[in-house]
């Protein structure tokens, strides 16, 4: 077995090239190679949800995902949902409404309410909830999360 | 300022990804530690042996006999090793043995799982039971960590003459704080000018714990020793005294490698040795005159310690206090016995002792009710506590306080009555769902119990910057609920500032005061005192020193902080704690004011059971409290939603299973805490009555939201399917259908 792998991936919209451990997970990609450390890990099984990361479009628990599957992938962290200063309409809304307390599920609840908002725009609390069961919050009680996600998803629509 | 949801300081941080937590902070040619534990709850340690196919000679090997000081953590009672050395006893299944580090995470692993720990085991003492049955000895020579009673009149004479004694049993689980961000500590011990100098960085709640425990594992002045705290990924009690011994641990690999060492928990290790909440059994007995009015009250109150002492001399105080309720009774006797079991020791959890004899108590008023024939609501209406009663302690209720007003509130919000008649119909049916309404009445104590917060005799302090702005000086760290913007909004108002003007110093203990723990719910009112008292020294010297006149503006004021720092160069103005003389406490006899005040609460549940599954579903759930003056209504309200929250779970979900001593179920699959689809949106109601000893009126309100959800839930459940043994929480569907068979098999 190879010490090393070569592995090439675009994150947020950035190509790069990395050498990984044979069995690192894309969740040691971002933190340890890349120092995308908004990506955090609170289980290592894909039940927190602290480390989503949009892989080609889609939600995934980064520390499921074998780091040699990311090859040519296209991945989006929390890191790049901001466009420069500007924080995104779900980022503003998480801040303006306390939807982050501790914050160690932000970065991940944000990842998968960029998608839920993409894939409906205009959502229940009911769809909230179902797009959001998969990140694990123990600060709020998800309320605030909700209103938060409301607000963006108003805010979206608008523009 | 005080009254307004000013966003969170560090919020904007968080929600870029950019907040550093103690695993994110980067540190060239740092080690990765990890600990070999016991695998048995009771034994000798004879030997460690270490496999072949590791090459040793690269790691970095601490144990016992390496400790340069003392080899006990700094706590209430130093009985706890940081490791166990060859001969000596392990007494819990997750005991440290031996640390070790390498450069490569991977090969670590492989290293842990190849040291095989020899150990001659003992009969271990695994229950409450047990512990108090001396079957074994294990600890002292009772097996008790710590023993209360707290006696008002003479209840014994009342038993006979009683229309009503009623009698009941209550049993609470552990449960796991279940922070997001796994305990995680980075360490780097080098010489500083020809002397030691240890430093910490964690996740932790308490960096003068931290500081105290390592100056004594290495025997080292204050001076020598740093902890600083980096952000938080929640904590709930979860990271108050358990940082001292990680802390330690990934300092001694530090010490001895001279490398920086980062020793992060996986979820599965911090689910197994980290600290829970303690397992309880309450026995009650309450003596009724024939209307009802409440004439005696006994409570034998017991927590599971495990193997040290921890905290639990302090949580049981907590618990003890809280035994009586929100009830006037003359004749109380309280007993209350931390006792010890060779499980791996549980420390503190929000409420800290409270939600356990709190449930006990809020279980057992509606069991009383429904023995004695009368409601549920007037029995309580009835027995409330009232300005000028007294409390069991001896306590004198000095404040306005209508229980009667919260509880009546919280009814109508939820729709009490017409549910009540409405479910008592629909019930009826044949459907397998059945639903009922019920609620609790609850206290918790503001701030350290009786003399705790003299004893720490906390200081904080503000300091001028060179932009003009001022900085708040203060231990106390932020885990989410609030913290930075709260104190920021407790100055801008002393000084007559906008918040903007107004951030915290990063909390390093080389850099900030001894402010205590970030517990106990104190944070708010008594360091937010303490720093209204600073900032207003703070103005009075710029008066004094002429660089401010009065009146002032903002930005005038900031024009003079930067003319001062720039001529005098540091200005810092500090604050400490002072017992109001009309506090008094006694530690002997359990007497006095227990906590300066109280917030008190009503909350109320509304559930649908499916009797084939036997879930429980929260339909809805409202919480009427009163807090004194809100400081931040948005932070507050997160704060009441996440612990009613985590309540819910305590009351129906989390289970810690154990076996043999040991959690086995220590991953985030099988100890199931609350999604966003398992929780109704929660009703918050803050009733506001300034409290004249908190800043601008406040009191606190972390833990308080922990109490009430388990028995207004229970209660609920009682309402939906009758009277069963619903006497324990986690009401899980097993333990709910085992209740409904013991009915339906007479």
């Amino acid at each position: 077995m190879a010490d090393r792998i070569d592995l090439s991936l675009k994150i947020n919209g950035a190509d790069h090239s990395v050498s990984v451990h044979p069995f690192a997970r894309l969740l040691d990609v971002l933190r340890e190679e890349l120092r995308l450390t908004g990506t955090k890990e609170g289980c290592g099984e894909g039940e927190c949800g602290a480390c989503s990361v949009l892989l080609n479009g889609r939600v995934v628990n980064s520390c499921l995902v074998p780091a040699v599957q990311a090859q040519g992938a296209e991945v989006v962290t929390v890191e790049g949902l901001a466009e420069g200063e500007n924080l995104s309409s779900l980022q503003a809304a998480f801040l303006v409404h306390n939807g982050a307390q501790c914050g160690f599920c932000t970065p991940g609840m944000l990842v998968s309410a960029t998608d839920l908002i993409h894939r409906c725009p205009n959502p229940s609390d009911d769809e909230i909830r179902d797009g959001l069961a998969g990140n694990l919050c123990r600060c709020t009680g998800y309320a605030k999360i909700l209103d938060a996600v409301h607000t963006a998803a108003e805010r979206e629509a608008a523009r | 300022m005080i009254g307004a949801s000013s966003i969170r300081k560090e919020g904007r941080a968080k929600v870029l990804g950019t907040a550093i937590y103690t695993d994110d902070k980067f540190m060239s040619g740092a080690l990765h530690g990890l600990t070999v534990r016991s695998e048995v709850p009771r034994g000798i340690l004879r030997a460690i042996h270490f496999g072949e196919g590791i090459p040793w000679e690269e790691f970095t090997l601490v144990t016992a006999a390496d400790i340069p000081g003392t080899n006990l953590v700094a706590s209430v009672v130093d009985d706890q090793p940081f490791l166990v050395g060859i001969g000596e006893e392990i007494t819990h299944s997750q005991q440290a043995v031996l640390l070790l580090a390498h450069a490569d995470r991977h090969l670590a692993e492989k290293a842990r799982r190849a040291v095989r720990l020899e150990i001659e085991e003992l009969p271990a003492v695994l229950d409450i039971q047990s512990s108090l049955d001396l079957q074994p000895l294990i600890y002292g020579t009772s097996n008790l960590l710590k023993e209360i009673r707290i006696a008002k009149g003479d209840p014994d004479p009342i038993w006979a003459q009683a229309a009503h004694v009623i009698e009941g049993e209550y049993r609470t689980g552990a449960q796991e704080q279940m922070y997001i961000e796994p305990n995680a500590m980075l360490s780097v011990v080098e010489p500083k000018d020809g002397l030691l100098q240890v430093t910490v960085w964690g996740s932790l709640q308490c960096p003068y714990y931290v500081h105290g425990a390592l100056k004594q594992l290495f025997g080292l002045p204050e001076k020598q020793v740093r902890v600083v705290a980096m952000e938080m990924g929640g904590a709930f009690g979860g990271k108050e005294d358990y940082p001292s011994v990680n802390g330690g641990h990934a300092a001694l690999l530090a010490w001895k490698s001279g490398k920086p060492v980062r020793l992060i928990y996986d979820r599965e290790e911090d689910l197994a040795c980290t600290t829970k909440r303690h397992p309880s059994r309450t026995r009650l007995r309450t003596a009724f005159d024939a209307d009802g009015n409440l004439l005696a009250l006994e409570a034998d109150f017991i927590l599971d310690g495990g193997a040290y002492a921890t905290l639990s001399p302090v949580v049981l105080s907590r618990g003890a206090v809280h035994a009586a309720g929100v009830y006037r009774c003359p004749h109380v006797r309280i007993h209350a016995r931390a006792v010890a079991t060779n499980t791996p020791p549980p420390g503190a959890f929000r409420g800290f002792g409270a939600p356990q004899s709190l449930f006990a108590m809020e279980r057992h008023m509606d069991r009383c009710a429904r023995k004695l024939g009368l409601d549920a609501v007037e029995l309580r209406r009835k027995n409330f506590l009232r300005m000028g009663d007294t409390m069991a302690t001896g306590q004198v209720i000095r404040e306005d306080l209508d229980l009667a007003g919260l509880m009546d509130r919280a009814l109508a919000s939820i729709g009490y009555r017409d549910k009540r008649a409405a479910f008592a119909l629909i019930n009826e049916d044949d459907s397998p769902i059945k639903r009922g309404v019920g609620f609790s009445v609850f206290m918790h104590g503001c701030g350290f119990t009786g003399n705790g917060e003299s004893h720490v005799a906390s200081v904080a302090g503000v300091e001028g910057l060179a932009d003009g702005t001022v900085a708040v000086l203060a231990a106390s760290t932020e885990m989410g609920q609030g913290k930075n913007t709260v104190f920021a909004q407790i100055v801008a108002e002393a000084l007559q500032l906008h918040v903007e003007l107004v951030d915290t110093a990063p909390v390093d203990t080389d850099h900030v005061p001894n402010s205590g723990p970030t517990v106990a719910s104190r944070s708010t009112m008594m360091v937010g005192r303490i720093l209204e008292d600073a900032a207003i020294g703070f103005k009075q010297a710029l008066v004094q020193q002429g660089f401010l006149a009065e009146p002032y503006t903002p930005e005038s004021f900031q024009a003079a902080v930067a003319k001062a720092v720039a001529t005098l160069g540091t200005l810092r103005c500090y604050g400490q704690y002072h017992r109001p003389p009309n506090i008094q406490w006694d530690d002997v006899t359990y007497q006095g004011d227990a906590y300066p005040t109280y917030s008190w609460a009503c909350y109320a549940a509304e559930v649908a059971v499916d009797l084939d599954t036997f879930e429980v579903k929260v339909a809805d759930f409202v919480a009427v409290q009163e807090v004194g003056r809100v400081v931040n209504p948005t932070l507050a309200a997160g704060q009441i939603e996440g612990g009613v929250a985590q309540g819910i779970g305590w009351g129906l979900w989390e289970e810690v299973t154990m076996q043999r001593g040991r959690m086995i179920n220590n991953q985030m699959t099988n100890y199931i805490i609350p999604t966003s689809v398992d929780l109704p949106r929660i009703q918050v109601i803050f009733l506001e009555n300034a409290h004249a000893g908190g800043p601008g009126g406040a009191k606190g309100i972390g833990e308080l939201p922990m109490d009430g959800p388990a028995p207004a839930v229970v209660n609920a459940l009682e309402n939906a399917l009758g009277a069963l043994r619903l006497d324990e929480v986690p009401m899980t569907p097993d333990r709910l259908l085992e209740r409904c068979e013991e009915v339906s098999h007479g």
